[in-house]
């Protein structure tokens, strides 16, 4: 099915770095694809190429099926991983700003309410906290009402509660079937939000498709998480796979139930046992064989 | 495009009159300079030699004698001869005339100074020539009337080149650039809004200041304001296109600044803003033709000093414009939004 956009053979060379090495891939329209990967894995290199904003050092990017037109910057949005904006204008003033670049798109009124920034609208934009400025630069990125929207790291630096505030705002755009392609390295973003994802390492594409596909193809396990004081166990008394996680072990086992019963036998107290199930941190660790870089 | 080219220019506009000291140095230091101009010149035609006099208990006044009755010099009393001797010797004062002794009177200039040479030519006279005197008339042109085109056309030098190179580049530095690329805008058009938006600025400036100091000091105005307006917005578009076509690709403002400043220096000295090059190498005073401030000097100096009209100094409107455009046209395929 070819898609709303199509990457082919993409590669991006620098002077001794390959950024992006010979990646290709469809986003459908309509859906949530989410680049994740640490930081350096290449993944702001190729959304930018697909932006138009970089060139490719070779490989070809499609939107609706042709090369990228005239047309392409109206018809999408974006936000970048940092940017600044014009000093001394208030959130109205930016937003009519960059409305004007555009001859079609939605209203200041309208935009202030997406992304409830309605109370702010007369306030200097330099004065706005991380979460308000994030939501002001997803309205610059909506002021056009693109088909096509690009958040390259929208929620990085931000506290928890303007995190999961910025992710409902981002359900809701994707409730109005604009696709939206995300970059992130909070795997946990990535799962809530993605219909689809690509993990990238060294500028290649490692895995592929569904968040949960891609989980149950790589994993049939779960976790169980016990405090390494708690773990006193008989060497050679588990067979599972134990793993070191600071002030914690993790066991990894199949057979839930089995592992249960030989902790129990080993009189290890169960008090504070947590089950999990993998995620996709596990699997970019299990993929990389490396801790995610901030 | 021209809604999108307004925009920026209006955006810009207000970046720049909410900026407070930004402002509040813009408009002070026309300011200063009016002051400057009307301190330094204000209170008619100041004398062009200093001459220390040394006359024992004598008063100047009773000494009768002709040469302490020249125009232009400024006489004054000393008592310590090695202290004015040291003086003529380090050129803080041209002559010490030494009348002490009426009976061998005697002066004291330094060999390497030119105002000492004249001076003693004028002392001494030339006795055995004659010459017809003839007698010209007509307004005389102060130093201050061929200073004030100079002094105004380096304020719009600099706040040309630097207050459109610091602006992109900054922006092009702080990712703002980038952001904008990412739009239908193009380069071309926000170039042509930050042109507007400083032509706007430097215009008002300029005006208040010619007016400002016109009213303090006073000064010559023979042709019509009109080409001089004409002689002006040119120049100044032709700066400010010089000053985007060197941010054109700059990213950094310490290199933006280096560049910025070998283009002003020899300009403010070889473009005639405190002294004429007439006298100078002929292969210098060509090479300062290429300078925008050059032709904008000249021109503005042809229509207020000699009457000129538009038709005399269009070559030079035609340079200003044939400049600017070039500049632009490097600067718009040059202009480069983001940095590497």
């Amino acid at each position: 099915m070819t898609g709303i956009l199509e990457v082919k053979h993409l590669i991006k060379q620098y002077p001794g770095v390959t950024a992006v090495a010979d990646i290709s891939f469809s986003v459908q329209a309509g859906e949530c694809f989410g680049l994740l990967g640490p930081n350096g894995a290449g993944k702001t290199t190729t959304v930018e190429i697909m932006e138009g904003i970089t060139p490719a050092t070779s490989g070809a990017v499609y939107y609706r099926g042709e090369p990228m037109g005239p047309h392409f910057k109206s018809e999408v949005g974006i936000q970048f991983q940092a940017t600044a904006l014009q000093d001394f204008l208030t959130v109205r003033e930016t937003l009519r700003l960059f409305r004007s670049f555009y001859t079609r798109g939605l209203n200041i009124d309208e935009l202030a309410a997406t992304c409830t920034l309605g109370e702010y609208l007369d306030r200097d934009s330099r004065k706005l906290s991380g979460g308000q400025r994030q939501r002001l630069l997803l309205a610059l990125a909506l002021v056009n009402d693109p088909l096509m929207l690009f958040l390259d790291e929208p929620t990085t630096g931000l506290d928890p509660q303007a995190r999961r505030n910025f992710w409902e705002l981002i359900r809701s755009i994707k409730a109005r079937n604009k696709t939206i392609i995300l970059t992130t390295h909070y795997m946990e973003e990535a799962y809530l939000l993605c219909d689809r994802i690509a993990i990238m390492d060294r500028g290649r594409i490692i895995a592929m498709g569904k968040p949960d596909a891609l989980l149950a193809s790589h994993f049939r396990d779960m976790i169980l998480q016990l405090p390494r004081d708690d773990f006193k166990v008989t060497p050679g008394a588990l067979s599972e796979k134990v793993m070191d996680a600071g002030d914690y072990v993790e066991i990894s086992t199949a057979d839930v139930n089995g592992t249960i019963r030989t902790l129990l036998q080993q009189q290890v107290s169960l008090a504070r046992l947590q089950i999990r199930s993998r995620t996709l941190e596990d699997l970019f660790l299990e993929l990389t064989g490396r801790e995610m870089r901030t | 495009m021209i809604r999108r080219l307004l925009s920026v220019l209006k955006a810009r506009n207000l970046e720049f009159v909410r900026d407070r000291s930004a402002l509040a140095w813009n408009v002070l230091l026309p300011v200063l300079i009016v002051l400057g101009m009307w301190f330094l010149f204000s209170g008619g035609d100041k004398p062009l030699f200093k001459v220390a006099v040394l006359h024992g208990n004598t008063a100047l006044a009773n000494l009768h004698n002709p040469f302490l009755e020249t125009r232009f010099i400024d006489f004054f009393t000393v008592t310590d001869a090695p202290d004015a001797i040291s003086k003529v010797e380090h050129n803080q004062v041209d002559m010490l005339l030494d009348l002490s002794d009426p009976a061998a009177p005697r002066y004291l200039v330094n060999g390497s100074s030119p105002k000492g040479y004249i001076l003693e030519k004028i002392l001494t006279g030339e006795k055995d020539r004659h010459y017809r005197r003839e007698i010209v008339s007509g307004r005389p042109i102060r130093y201050v009337d061929w200073l004030v085109p100079g002094v105004l056309g380096m304020n719009m030098m600099f706040s040309c080149l630097f207050g459109v190179g610091y602006v992109i580049v900054r922006y092009r530095k702080n990712g703002f650039l980038k952001r904008l690329n990412a739009t239908p805008l193009k380069a071309i058009e926000f170039i042509a809004a930050q042109v507007a938006s400083r032509l706007m600025l430097i215009m008002s400036i300029t005006i208040a200041v010619y007016i400002g100091t016109d009213l303090l000091v006073g000064f010559y105005m023979a042709g019509s304001y009109g080409a001089l307006l004409l002689v002006a917005l040119l120049g100044a578009t032709s700066m400010i296109s010089l000053g985007l076509l060197v941010a054109a690709r700059v990213t950094s403002e310490e290199l933006a600044g280096g560049l910025l400043n070998l283009l002003s220096w020899p300009m403010m000295f070889l473009s005639g803003v405190w002294f004429s090059l007439e006298g100078t190498y002929p292969w210098l005073q060509h090479a300062a033709q290429v300078l925008p401030l050059t032709q904008m000097l000249e021109a503005a100096r042809a229509v207020m000093l000699d009457g000129a009209g538009i038709l005399q100094v269009l070559p030079h409107l035609l340079a200003l414009a044939a400049m600017s455009a070039l500049f632009l046209a490097l600067g718009a395929a040059s202009f480069k939004w983001k940095h590497d």
